[in-house]
């Protein structure tokens, strides 16, 4: 892959947690977070980052940030090492150093300052990135423009809407022009005008700026709308890594035809590559995979049963990312 | 400066708390009348206990209470927050900032106490001076030396509550440990009673401890029972817990963010 701003290899995380174990003994026990993570990102790439709840996502994003030191395995983003002890600044110095070329956005979470207006936030991030004053200012009339921010800069940060917040947040983010923006759930709990914005901005930063975004979500459709490349995470590790077309084949996606008959009739057989899943009067569903033509089966149908009309339905991701949840680890594929 | 950025907008973040602000005045007003009868009272029945004669007593009464906000006696301050977001784990948010934590916190914490210096110190100390006899002094070098003394103050104060706060990242929750800091506070610093006013044994060790450096210093500064060369040594004893605080603090830090667990998703 051609200039890898991302790499992570073999990399682990063991959580040492303590649990009850009876009226006051406490066992110590280790979790496994996150364990043989092994991946690549290309400088300008739009990555999706997916999977369950305490999956490992957010302690993946932690550990490219620099704030969770990984128990084994090896991390770089943008050529810098967040971990390394070398260099200017001694133990934390590979972390402030990584800092400036990063933005983040956690979605749960906010960088500004909640009983200041929003533009002191920015003021802030101005002098802590030290960021030259013209591309300050080009950068922020951008933000502004795109996300809507022109009213809400002299407005206290606690008085913003959750979506006025996020959006916030995402320009607070990108005001030093970083390499890499990490975004974790940054349309969680937003209405779906809100997210229509956030996800046309941020494809205008990825287009325009090539910035590269790495983003955990839970709601699929920005990945449908955002994301070449998807990554699913499942008990730490990686089960899926690749485009969203093999993602269906690979969780054994199915496209549906819909048929109407002239009449009730048994469910249709002897159609190869095809199962009739449901049928109710004379409208009958045939399931057939995701990868396979309609166009035989059509035919096939058609030449054997009175066929008034018909209509072809896309599998369903969440359907697809569901079973490949359930499935685990039982099928690791290897994508594009 | 990143820093002095911080510190003037914590000042302005504490300074729309204006509601806050005005209760603040109003108790620890309220609270200077209540030690000052106290001292009266006692002070009456053992004139010039712990070397003070009345008016430096009342001095020493109203002074604590100017200082109260600022150096966060009994309570975290603004560190409180700090103590939050370690135990919420909006911390990740500090961390991934190209700033020092420790220094972020510090600007922080004086931008606030600036204010509360300002806001709820003039105003008690004010209305103390104006119903009882205080003995402030006519110098201003003596002033100079007082706000000295009270800006190390609040440094040695931060020191320790910065410790309290770190210590969130192993504790689950935090507020025990803040609270026996808050005590130990309290009295140590000589806000319960001015500290020569204990048995000798307990006085002298009591002098030499991080806390005499909140109140007892700065007061005996002001109301000039330390003069002279013993002011500069009061101050030279604040800037040695003040540096040494910092970096224990440092120490703790670099120990916590290499080890710790950040919580939540």
């Amino acid at each position: 892959m051609v200039d890898a701003l991302i790499e992570v290899a073999g990399v682990e995380k063991v959580f040492s947690v303590r649990r009850k174990a009876g009226r006051l003994r406490r066992v110590r026990e280790e979790v496994r977070a996150v364990s043989g993570l092994d991946f690549t990102v290309a400088r300008g790439e739009m990555v999706g980052y997916i999977g369950p709840n305490g999956a490992g996502k957010s302690t993946t994003i932690k550990m490219l940030t620099g704030i969770l030191v990984p128990s084994a395995g090896r991390l770089r983003v943008a050529g810098i090492d967040p971990f390394a002890r070398s260099g200017t600044g001694g133990a934390a110095g590979g972390r402030l150093r990584l800092a400036r070329r990063i933005g983040v956005v956690f979605g749960q979470r906010t960088t500004l300052w909640w009983d200041l207006p929003l533009k002191d936030s920015y003021e802030l991030v101005r002098r802590m990135y030290r960021v030259p004053d013209a591309t300050y200012r080009a950068n922020l009339e951008r933000c502004v423009e795109l996300l809507d921010l022109a009213p809400l800069l002299d407005v206290p940060v606690r008085q913003l809407s959750l979506g006025q917040r996020m959006r916030g947040d995402i320009a607070a983010a990108l005001l030093h022009d970083p390499e890499v923006l990490y975004l974790d759930e940054p349309t969680i709990g937003l209405d779906v005008v809100s997210k229509a914005k956030v996800r046309s901005f941020l494809r205008e930063v990825n287009a325009e700026r090539g910035t590269t975004v790495l983003l955990t979500t839970h709601d699929l459709t920005d990945i449908e709308q955002l994301c070449h490349r998807v990554m699913v995470i499942d008990h730490g590790r990686l089960v899926y890594d690749g485009d969203l077309t093999g993602l269906l084949a690979a969780g054994e996606g199915e496209r549906m035809l819909v048929v109407d008959l002239d009449r009730e009739l048994p469910p249709i057989d002897g159609v190869p590559g095809a199962r009739t899943v449901k049928v109710a009067g004379p409208r009958q569903w045939l399931a057939f995979p995701a990868e396979a033509s309609a166009a035989p089966l059509v035919a096939a149908v058609a030449e054997r049963y009175p066929l008034v009309d018909l209509s072809i339905r896309e599998p369903d991701i969440e359907d697809v990312i569901a079973r490949l949840y359930a499935g685990g680890t039982a099928t690791p594929v290897a994508g594009a | 400066m990143l820093y002095a950025a911080v510190a003037t907008g914590s000042f302005r973040r504490y300074a729309t708390y204006r509601v806050a602000t005005a209760a603040g005045v109003f108790t620890n007003t309220v609270f200077g009348f209540i030690v000052a009868y106290s001292y009266i009272a006692l002070w009456d029945q053992r004139p010039h206990l712990g070397g003070y004669d009345l008016p430096q007593a009342m001095t020493f009464a109203w002074t604590g209470q100017a200082l109260l906000a600022a150096t966060s006696l009994m309570s975290g301050g603004g560190i409180a927050e700090l103590q939050d977001r370690i135990r919420t784990g909006d911390i990740a948010i500090d961390l991934h900032r190209p700033a020092d934590l420790q220094l972020w916190w510090l600007a922080a914490d004086l931008g606030r106490a600036v204010l509360q210096l300002i806001g709820r110190g003039v105003v008690p100390l004010s209305v103390g001076a104006l119903f009882f006899e205080l003995a402030l002094p006519d110098h201003p070098l003596t002033w100079l030396l007082f706000l000295t003394s009270a800006l190390l103050a609040v440094v040695v104060s931060f020191g320790l509550r910065y410790l309290v706060a770190l210590a969130s990242f192993w504790l689950m929750d935090g507020a025990g440990l803040a609270m026996i800091a808050g005590l130990a506070g309290t009295f140590f610093s000589g806000m319960v009673l001015p500290l020569p006013v204990f048995p000798d044994a307990l006085a002298h060790t009591a002098q030499l401890l991080p806390w005499a450096s909140l109140l007892q210093v700065p007061a005996d500064i002001l109301l000039g029972a330390r003069t002279g060369a013993d002011a500069l040594r009061g101050l030279l004893l604040q800037a040695g817990w003040a540096v040494a605080l910092l970096a224990l603090g440092r120490l703790v830090q670099s120990y916590a963010t290499r080890k710790v667990v950040v919580n939540g998703g």
